[in-house]
């Protein structure tokens, strides 16, 4: 037990140090790092809660994928990091506006949980006992919950053809390699057999 | 402690470890090795002239589209980790239901690879 309650306060400290470090660093690259280390002391805060498919979802998606795409972001906007800094007092507020509200929410949710315990029960779809909780998913999304998995696929799709939209040029001057072109080639077309006779020209 | 904790026991111990040996690399090279730096030592080496630019330059915006289609994929995978573990429970109905989905992405797959983004030209 004690092994579980350092480790808490080991992965929750590490987690909120690196989000205060992700507003607070100078250069946007060390940002996305910093990120990177708060995901995976989120993830270590989901195993400790029993969430493992979660844990996982999240070191899979988020540190694998989603933290190169911010890097190459950071990377791809033309950033001065002077004038980046200029702007944080004017949006502090609005910040600050915008993390209260956060609080207040996570405060009214898990307040709800203490003040009527048995509000749990509404859930709709309960904890089940004695299944490993990536089995206990499997077991309503694909089914219960099809029209969300679809709409899912769905919003999936739009995203892919808006990047492609959005990002995909024709660039000109490309040599490209076209091989059904040169598999299509014949030697009559381009080739030419003259029989030249000796001491003549063409 | 729970039992479920208890199987992830050895990987913390394993971070701990892991920990441990990058700091004791990391901070050896500072205690042990000497260290006399100069202009040249750290100057950025681009095979032996003077570097060009900075290496914080702009990136170009397929990289990207690289990523972002990444990103997709993975989450289709990600869905498919929990429809695996319970295809036995949720039957026909549940197997079709992941057939569809996997058609939805197909279709993008497709538009994708006709459109020549997966080329890098």
């Amino acid at each position: 037990m004690i092994i579980q309650g350092l480790t808490f306060y080991m992965f929750a400290f590490i987690a909120i140090a690196a989000g205060v470090m992700v507003v607070s660093a100078k250069n946007p690259v060390h940002s996305v790092l910093f990120l990177i280390l708060a995901f995976f002391n989120s993830a270590g805060l989901f195993v400790l809660m029993g969430a493992e498919f979660l844990a996982m979802l999240l070191v899979v998606v988020y540190v694998g994928a989603v933290a190169v795409l911010f890097m190459f972001v950071v990377m791809m906007l033309d950033i001065n990091f002077v004038e980046l800094r200029q702007g944080f007092l004017k949006y502090l507020p609005v910040g600050a506006v915008a993390g209260l509200v956060l609080v207040v929410e996570l405060i009214v949710v898990v307040g709800g949980w203490h003040l009527s315990p048995e509000a749990l029960k509404t859930a709709a779809s309960p904890i089940p006992e004695n299944v490993t909780n990536t089995h206990a998913l499997g077991a309503i999304i694909y089914t219960d919950y099809i029209f969300l998995f679809q709409a899912a696929g769905m919003v999936l799709l739009i995203a892919m053809i808006g990047a492609i939209v959005l990002t995909h040029r024709k660039r000109s001057g490309v040599k490209k390699q076209r091989i059904a072109d040169q598999l299509a080639r014949k030697p009559e077309d381009t080739l030419e057999i003259i029989d030249v006779e000796s001491g003549r020209g063409i | 402690m729970d039992e479920i904790l208890l199987e992830y026991l050895p990987i913390l111990i394993f971070l701990g470890i892991a920990i441990v040996i990058a700091g004791i690399c990391v901070g050896a090279s500072y205690v042990v090795a000497q260290q006399r730096p100069d202009v040249a030592k750290t100057s950025a080496y681009e095979c032996g002239f003077d570097a060009f630019d900075d290496a914080r330059r702009q990136f170009d915006v397929r990289f990207y589209l690289v990523a972002i289609l990444f990103i997709i994929f993975d989450l289709e995978i990600a869905f498919l980790f929990p429809w695996a573990i319970s295809l036995g429970d949720i039957g026909l109905y549940g197997f079709w239901s992941m057939m569809v989905f996997l058609g939805v992405l197909t279709i993008g797959f497709i538009y994708e690879w006709r459109k020549g983004a997966l080329e890098w030209e």
